[in-house]
């Protein structure tokens, strides 16, 4: 793009908020570090995704341009290193019960055996990505590629509370019994989303997990 | 079922309850909801028309951020139980903004939106149905005194947190008045239309659309279809085509974000939206008209209006 000017791609998202568009997770995941530890005055809310960070802020306590601008800076600051929002947390360790009803489709559509498919899904350190679809529902980065995987052509009315599914290149873990369209590969007995705890969920966004299965 | 009953008296009841005879089609408790969770998955939920929320909790001596009632489309009938104890009187202190109902007590007297009412123990207050706008705001001095969630008591009809919606039979316990009530009899309010006018800030993803269906969002009325909620109100008009096909990665969403589906027809995003989304959104709706957009009832005729921001 010649003769535009450097810089991230800041778009906004209403009177109040603003996309920071980035090349991608661990970019995501570095800023909302950095805006997290300096937070430029008036922000109200980071939400990090897949490539995006979505910044609100109080458009009485700051102006669009002063934030922009504040946001270009931080990215500036970016390393590239894996130093995450989350990082300080221990590794989360969730056992898993391999006992999902779509165990034998996933061993059928992979090729793998049963027993494959469990030793390459408990393989990785997974990140979590970003939250979205219920509390405590973390997206989970990492999964091996044998086992990216698309949703079910049927979604099920109802998925129980701490099941450990695949889909979209994402593992996740329904927090609550819901409807759903992933695979489910297996079961945890760890509780996602406590109001009781601070912050009520585990897998909050940068936080590193493994997958440990039990029988 | 009955609420977690807060703050007790010395004989272990509440100083004042709302006892609900009739929820209407939907009453829920609001207050300005969960900002500031969406990280780990939590809508914001809270008042759908935050502007009527504050405003009837001013009017009766509360904080801004009081619990209420959100009552849609009227209908709402219940009885206060105001025990005098102590300095506590037999009488406590509402007010109704929002859809202007006709409103009503059991000794026949009619209560005016947008003021305090005194209400004495044991009466009964019912609200017809609406003239114009949807949601309804019945503020009582000391609040609705529900356990809270996340630092809240709204309930957030996608993600379940908070209590659930009102039903015939509950009983509300109300926190005790702080402060005194501010000297205002009235406080008058531009009437609300079925016509309504939105001004929408272009983008983030205005640029996944032909220019021709950014110039239809803008000229064309759409129209709000009974399939709307707290989630979000869904339009009827020219669906809007996109220029870029393929998917857009999930990304946050601003409360009154325009969502375009794959068939086209945008979703304004309320209170109770999903944190995150991925279709792409073509505009936001101004901060400044959300209130506004709480207030849309099905058939209503919308417009959109490009703003700056």
């Amino acid at each position: 793009m010649n003769g535009q000017p450097q810089g991230p791609i800041v778009r906004r998202a209403g009177s109040a908020a603003v996309l920071v568009e980035l090349d991608g997770l661990d970019a995501v995941l570095e800023l909302h570090s950095i805006l997290r530890s300096n937070t430029p005055a008036g922000v109200r809310e980071l939400l990090p995704a897949a490539r995006t960070l979505f910044v609100a802020y109080d458009p009485k306590a700051t102006a669009y341009d002063t934030l922009r601008a504040e946001l270009a800076d931080r990215v500036g600051r970016l390393t590239g290193e894996p130093a995450h929002t989350g990082a300080e947390l221990a590794v989360l360790d969730i056992p898993v019960r391999y006992d999902g009803p779509d165990l034998a489709a996933v061993s059928a559509q992979t090729g793998m055996s049963v027993a494959d498919v469990i030793a390459r899904h408990t393989a990785p350190l997974y990140t979590v990505a970003f939250a979205g679809f219920a509390p405590g529902f973390g997206y989970l980065v990492g999964t091996d590629q044998t086992l990216h995987l698309p949703r079910r052509t049927e979604p099920r009315t109802a998925v129980p509370s701490g099941a450990v599914a695949v889909a979209g290149g994402f593992t996740g873990i329904y927090p609550r019994s819901s409807p759903g369209g992933w695979q489910l590969l297996g079961t945890t007995t760890l509780s996602m989303w406590d109001e009781r705890r601070d912050p009520p969920a585990l897998l909050v966004p940068g936080r590193s997990v493994r997958l440990r299965a039990v029988g | 079922m009955t609420f977690d009953s807060r703050p007790l008296t010395l004989d272990g009841r509440p100083s004042a309850l709302l006892e609900i005879l009739s929820p209407g089609p939907l009453t829920t408790v609001q207050d300005l909801g969960r900002p500031g969770w969406a990280h780990i998955g939590v809508p914001g939920s809270g008042a759908a028309d935050q502007r009527a929320l504050t405003l009837a909790n001013r009017l009766v001596g509360n904080p801004e951020g009081a619990a209420a009632l959100e009552t849609t489309y009227g209908g709402l009938k219940l009885r206060l139980h105001a025990k005098s104890r102590g300095s506590q009187p037999s009488v406590r202190y509402i007010a109704l903004t929002g859809a202007p109902c006709p409103a009503r007590l059991d000794d026949g007297r009619l209560i005016a939106p947008n003021a305090p009412v005194a209400v004495y123990d044991g009466q009964v207050l019912e609200l017809a149905l609406p003239s114009s706008g949807l949601r309804t705001y019945l503020a009582v001095r000391g609040g609705i005194d529900v356990a809270p969630s996340l630092g809240s008591r709204s309930t957030d009809l996608l993600s379940g947190l908070g209590p659930p919606p009102i039903t015939a039979g509950d009983v509300l316990a109300l926190g005790a008045p702080e402060g005194g009530l501010p000297g205002v009899d009235v406080a008058p309010q531009p009437p609300l239309s079925d016509d309504i006018t939105l001004r929408v800030v272009a983008g983030p993803r205005d640029d996944w659309f032909t220019d021709e269906s950014v110039r239809t969002l803008y000229a064309h009325d759409w129209e709000a279809t009974s399939r709307s909620n707290r989630i979000g109100i869904r339009f009827d008009g020219p669906a809007l085509t996109r220029r870029k096909e393929g998917e857009l990665p999930a990304e946050g969403m601003a409360r009154g974000a325009l969502q375009v589906p794959p068939n086209g027809l945008p979703v304004l995003f309320l209170a109770d939206h999903p944190v995150t989304g991925g279709y792409p959104v073509v505009g936001v709706v101004h901060t400044k008209d959300l209130p506004l957009a709480g207030q849309i009832r099905p058939g209503a005729r919308v417009r959109f209006l490009p703003a700056r921001h």
